[in-house]
C-alpha cells in the first residue's frame, strides 16, 4: 500500500515538473489516437449516416457485423494489422510495421466500427424524419445530408469521443504493431506495461493518472454535450 | 365547369400498395387557391395521398401532373416542382436550432437573399405571435407554439401547394382557431392551394371549400363542403359526416 502511495506522490512530481520522458510518451499517445479518431470519423460518419437512413431490415446483417467489430479485442485487431503490414503481408512493401503510422492504422481499425455503429444508431433515431422534413421544405441532397448530420450532432460527437476513449486506452494493438520502441512508438499504455514489469512504478502510476485525467476530461465533455443536446 | 388551366395538380390512375392496396385514385384535381379537406377513417389512405402528392412516396402506378405537365421522376425538374409545395407532418418536427432559423430553412434552401429572409421571417413570427421567442431553441417550445412555428416555416417561401396532415391534432382550442385562421388567410390572400387531412369533420366543414371523403384507399365522394355535409350522394359519406362508424 505504501508503494502505491509513494508511487502516486512521485507520479505527481513527474507531472508537475513536466518530465521530458513522460511528456514525450503522452504527446505521442495523443497524436496517434487523435489522428486515428479523425480518420475513423471521416470514414465512420458518412457510412454511419448512410446506414442510419436505410431501413433497418435492409442492413440487418451489416449491423451485426459492425456491432461485432465494435467489441473486437485490440490484440486481434493488432494481429490482423500486423499480418497485413509484416514483410510477407500484402502491404509489407510499405515498411510501416513498428512505426506510429502502423499504430494509427490499427487504431483506425478499432475506432471506425464504433463511430459507424454509434452514428448509425444516432441517425436512425431521428434521421429519416429529418430527411423527409428537409426534402419537403425543398432542400437539395447536399443540404439534406448536412441537416441530418447537424440534427444528430450530439450522437455523432458522442460516437467520436467514445472512439477516442477506446483507442487511447487500448494496449494490445499498439503493442503488436508498434513494438513499444522508446522515443519512437512508446505510448502511455505500452509504457505502463513496460514500467510495471521493470518495477518502475512511479512512471507507471504517473502515466496511469494522466490516462485517468484524460478519460475524466473526455467523459465530462461527453456528458456535457449529451446534456446540452437534451436540454437545449 | 372550371377552366383546366386553373388546376394546380392532378392525379391520374394513382395506386399504392404496401401489404395490400392502400390507395387507388382514378382521377383527382386540385384547383389553385382552394382549401380542400380530406376526411376519412384511420388507415383510409389520407396520409399516403399527401405523401404521394409531396413526392415523398412514389406511387406504384399512375401519374402526377403539375400545371398540366407530368412531374419528372428525378433531377432538377422534380426538385423545382417539389420546391413549389410542402407538407406539414402529423408529428411536429422542428430542427434543433432557433425558432428564427427553423422558419428561415425553406428560404435558405431556395437561396433567398438575407434581406428577404429577415423580412419574411420577422413578419411571419409576428403573425404567429412568436416574435419574442425568435432566438429560443425550437425543441423547447410547447406543442401549440411548435405547431405555429411549423406552419410559419411551411408558408415562409410561399408555396403554391400547402399540404397539412392533421395540423391541429392535440392542440387546445385557442391554438386550433389561430392555425385555422392562418390557413384560410393564406389561401385567400396568397392564392395558396391547401389540402388538409383531418379527423375532425367539423374542422373540414369550417375551413374547406371542397371536401374529399376517402375510405379503404378510394375516393368515395368529393364535392363542395356544404353539399358533402347536407346532401351527400353516398350513404357512407352521410354516415361518416354524422359521426357514425364507416368500414
Amino acid at each position: 500500500m505504501s508503494r502505491l502511495f509513494e508511487g502516486i506522490i512521485e507520479a505527481f512530481r513527474l507531472i508537475i515538473t513536466l518530465n521530458p520522458a513522460l511528456l514525450q510518451i503522452v504527446s505521442l499517445s495523443l497524436r496517434v489516437s487523435g489522428m486515428a479518431v479523425v480518420i475513423a470519423a471521416l470514414i465512420g460518419i458518412p457510412l454511419g449516416a448512410l446506414l442510419g437512413l436505410k431501413p433497418e431490415k435492409k442492413t440487418r446483417l451489416l449491423n451485426k457485423i459492425i456491432f461485432t467489430f465494435m467489441g473486437m479485442p485490440p490484440v486481434v485487431a493488432g494481429l490482423i494489422i500486423y499480418l497485413i503490414l509484416s514483410r510477407q503481408g500484402p502491404l509489407g512493401v510499405l515498411g510501416l510495421l513498428y512505426t506510429p503510422t502502423a499504430m494509427i492504422i490499427a487504431q483506425v481499425f478499432l475506432a471506425s466500427p464504433i463511430v459507424i455503429g454509434l452514428t448509425m444508431i444516432g441517425i436512425r433515431a431521428r434521421g429519416c424524419d429529418v430527411e423527409e422534413m428537409a426534402r419537403s421544405l425543398g432542400a437539395g441532397s447536399v443540404l439534406i445530408a448536412w441537416t441530418v448530420i447537424m440534427e444528430s450532432r450530439f450522437a455523432i460527437l458522442g460516437a467520436i469521443i467514445t472512439g477516442f476513449s477506446r483507442v487511447v486506452a487500448e494496449v494490445g494493438a499498439v503493442m503488436i504493431v508498434g513494438g513499444n520502441i522508446a522515443g519512437h512508438t512508446r505510448v502511455m499504455t505500452t509504457a505502463i506495461v513496460l514500467e510495471t514489469r521493470k518495477g518502475n512504478f512511479e512512471l507507471a502510476i504517473g502515466l496511469g493518472l494522466i490516462l485517468l485525467i484524460i478519460s475524466f476530461i473526455i467523459n465530462s465533455g461527453l456528458y456535457s454535450i449529451q446534456k446540452g443536446g437534451k436540454n437545449g | 365547369m372550371a377552366n383546366h388551366e386553373e388546376f394546380l395538380i392532378e392525379l391520374k390512375g394513382i395506386r399504392k400498395y404496401y401489404d395490400r392496396e392502400v390507395l387507388h385514385v382514378e382521377q383527382l384535381l386540385f384547383k389553385k387557391g382552394h382549401v380542400y379537406g380530406v376526411i376519412g377513417p384511420s388507415g383510409a389512405g389520407k396520409s399516403t395521398l399527401l405523401r404521394i402528392i409531396n413526392l415523398l412516396t412514389p406511387p406504384d402506378s399512375g401519374t402526377l401532373l403539375f400545371h398540366d405537365r407530368p412531374i419528372p421522376a428525378n433531377g432538377a425538374g422534380r426538385l423545382a416542382i417539389q420546391r413549389k409545395m410542402t407538407l406539414v407532418f402529423q408529428k411536429t418536427l422542428l430542427f434543433k436550432d432557433s425558432v428564427r432559423n427553423n422558419v428561415a430553412y425553406g428560404l435558405k434552401a431556395r437561396g433567398f437573399p438575407r434581406s428577404v429572409i429577415d423580412e419574411r421571417v420577422g413578419s411571419l413570427l409576428k403573425q404567429v405571435g412568436m416574435t419574442d421567442l425568435a432566438a429560443r431553441r425550437a425543441d423547447t417550445l410547447s406543442g401549440g407554439e411548435a405547431q405555429r412555428v411549423t406552419i410559419a416555416r411551411a408558408v415562409a417561401f410561399e408555396p403554391e401547394l400547402l399540404l397539412l396532415d392533421e395540423p391541429t391534432a392535440n392542440l387546445d382550442p385557442g391554438n386550433v382557431e389561430l392555425i385555422e385562421e392562418m390557413i384560410t388567410k393564406l389561401a385567400r390572400n396568397k392564392a395558396i392551394t391547401v389540402v388538409m387531412v383531418t379527423h375532425n369533420v367539423f374542422q373540414a366543414r369550417r375551413i374547406a371549400d371542397q371536401v374529399i371523403f376517402i375510405n379503404q384507399g378510394r375516393i368515395v365522394e368529393m364535392g363542395p363542403t356544404e353539399k358533402i355535409f347536407s346532401a351527400p350522394d353516398h350513404e357512407n359519406t352521410r354516415l361518416f359526416v354524422e359521426g357514425r362508424m364507416v368500414y
